[in-house]
């Protein structure tokens, strides 16, 4: 496999037309932690100022994630990404109000492929089950809004050399959808596995 | 007499210990599982798995940032008493462990009606059963979102057999496999009452990953599920490979004549759970 593309954050949605459903990519710089309570309010004020999105989020990456509380010298003791699914009923009018990335795990809806294709916005997703080895590439946390909600509170992260794949690229092409069928593919299908070793 | 005080303890040791050390079985059935992976992409992700475990426990934080909802099941020995119901020293346990060892709080106040967090990761879901003997076994288990949202139960017509419960399990993997964290650990229930099978598969997930299964029946039947499961290429991290799943843990029981109930419960590639028998 070819190396990892570098990426620095926030990146222009012209920055993330050369990625490709598949690439692995090393973020680096500013993510927002977003989980279901947060995308709750935040849709609810981008839709009260009649689609601007609050706290400088216009051209941010938001990052599906509910840290545990710092530890061992680190911002977070663990830290990584959920499930992006359950995200899916707020992504779309976050995309149009001006967020151009977004970071989980696992696969999306359909409409979450056509809004990344219209609005050229990108899903990458990081390995979910590696929260303490992802929370050594996060070097800073600042809490930015609902610090009542706890783990699901907006906090900014700065990121270092983070992993993640392109899930879904800016033209539409799903990575998490075909990556087993490419498999089954690649290796010769179920019945020479038999034999392959 | 049973001091429940001891048996608060022994959660409050196993919830600190299961957040942060890999389950030795799941640690050798990846290391395995990296050395037959053909996936380079599968690999990688393995390694990274390999590596969090440990940074995990070389710097005691949680393998994964989801450390549950807290699961405690407690075989009491049939010749003790017990003075005090178990709930709230359990909860105590809890409570005090996810501050202590800085887990994260992850608990809903209600379902419906009032999502706030109830801060401190109670109240713990509690099982009790009798055993023979004195003492207690106690079996803790720190229960990711992810993984749980995966799971399902099904009443199946008895005449589907093998292959309905075969279909249950499949379309479970086949749909929800990408976003529950591979590779898994899946539990199968068989039998009983719809009630109760969600709790004989969640039970076949504290078998140790190599440790026989009931009969040569049960051990052929996970066998043929786990190679279908790998079948399927979804691989580590969803990305592709051989390695969807390390063991299916099959469980079954006697059950109604008009029934087959059926219930998987997805284990992530963090599964956490430790055992314990308490004096």
């Amino acid at each position: 496999m070819s190396e990892p593309v570098i990426l620095t954050l926030p990146v222009a949605r012209q920055g993330l037309l050369a990625l490709k459903a598949g690439d692995e990519v090393l973020l680096s710089g500013p993510v927002y932690t977003a989980r279901d309570a947060t995308h709750e309010r935040l849709l609810a004020e981008t839709n009260e100022s009649g689609g601007k999105l609050p706290y400088g989020l216009e051209g941010q990456t938001l990052f599906y994630a509910g840290p545990t509380p710092p530890a061992a010298g680190r911002p977070a003791g663990s830290v990584g990404p959920t499930t992006a699914k359950r995200m899916d009923r707020y992504t779309p009018a976050l995309l149009k109000a001006g967020i151009v990335a977004t970071i989980g795990k696992g696969t999306r809806a359909e409409e979450i492929v056509r809004a990344c294709r219209t609005h050229g916005a990108v899903y990458f997703a990081a390995v979910g089950g590696s929260a303490a080895f992802l929370a050594t590439r996060v070097v800073a946390a600042e809490p930015v809004a609902y610090e009542d909600l706890g783990t699901e509170a907006l906090v900014r992260l700065t990121l270092r050399d983070f992993p993640v794949v392109v899930a879904i690229d800016a033209t539409g092409d799903a990575f998490l959808d075909h990556a087993a069928s490419d498999w089954r593919m690649m290796s010769g299908g179920a019945s020479s596995r038999a034999g392959a070793r | 007499m049973l001091d429940t005080g001891r048996i608060a303890e022994a959660v409050r040791g196993a919830i600190v210990r299961a957040a942060s050390e890999l389950r030795p079985d799941v640690h050798a059935a990846l290391r395995q599982a990296h050395a037959t992976e053909r996936s380079p992409r599968g690999r990688g992700v393995i390694e990274q798995l390999l590596q969090n475990a440990d940074i995990a426990a070389a710097d005691s934080v949680p393998l994964c940032q989801d450390t549950g909802t807290v699961w405690v099941w407690v075989e009491i020995g049939a010749q003790e008493c017990l003075r005090e119901p178990l709930q709230a020293p359990i909860d105590q346990a809890v409570s005090s462990a996810y501050r202590e060892a800085g887990l994260r709080m992850s608990v809903a106040r209600d379902a419906l009606f009032d999502r706030s967090n109830t801060g401190d990761n109670t109240p713990a879901f509690l099982d009790v059963t009798m055993r023979p003997g004195t003492g207690a076994t106690v079996h803790v288990m720190l229960k990711g979102g992810g993984s749980d949202n995966a799971s399902q139960v099904v009443m199946v017509p008895p005449g589907a057999g093998e292959q309905g419960v075969r279909e249950v399990v499949m379309r479970a993997v086949e749909l929800n496999a990408p976003n529950a964290c591979p590779p898994l650990v899946v539990g199968v229930g068989v039998g009983s009452t719809f009630d109760k099978v969600g709790v004989l598969s969640k039970r076949a997930l504290l078998r140790r990953i190599g440790t026989s299964a009931a009969s040569p029946a049960h051990a052929a039947f996970e066998r043929s599920l786990l190679a279908d499961i790998n079948a399927v290429g979804i691989g580590p991290g969803g990305m592709g490979g051989d390695t969807t799943a390390l063991a299916v843990h099959v469980a079954t029981a006697p059950c109604h004549i008009a029934s087959l109930p059926v219930a998987v419960n997805v284990g992530c590639c963090a599964i956490r759970s430790v055992s314990v028998d308490v004096a």
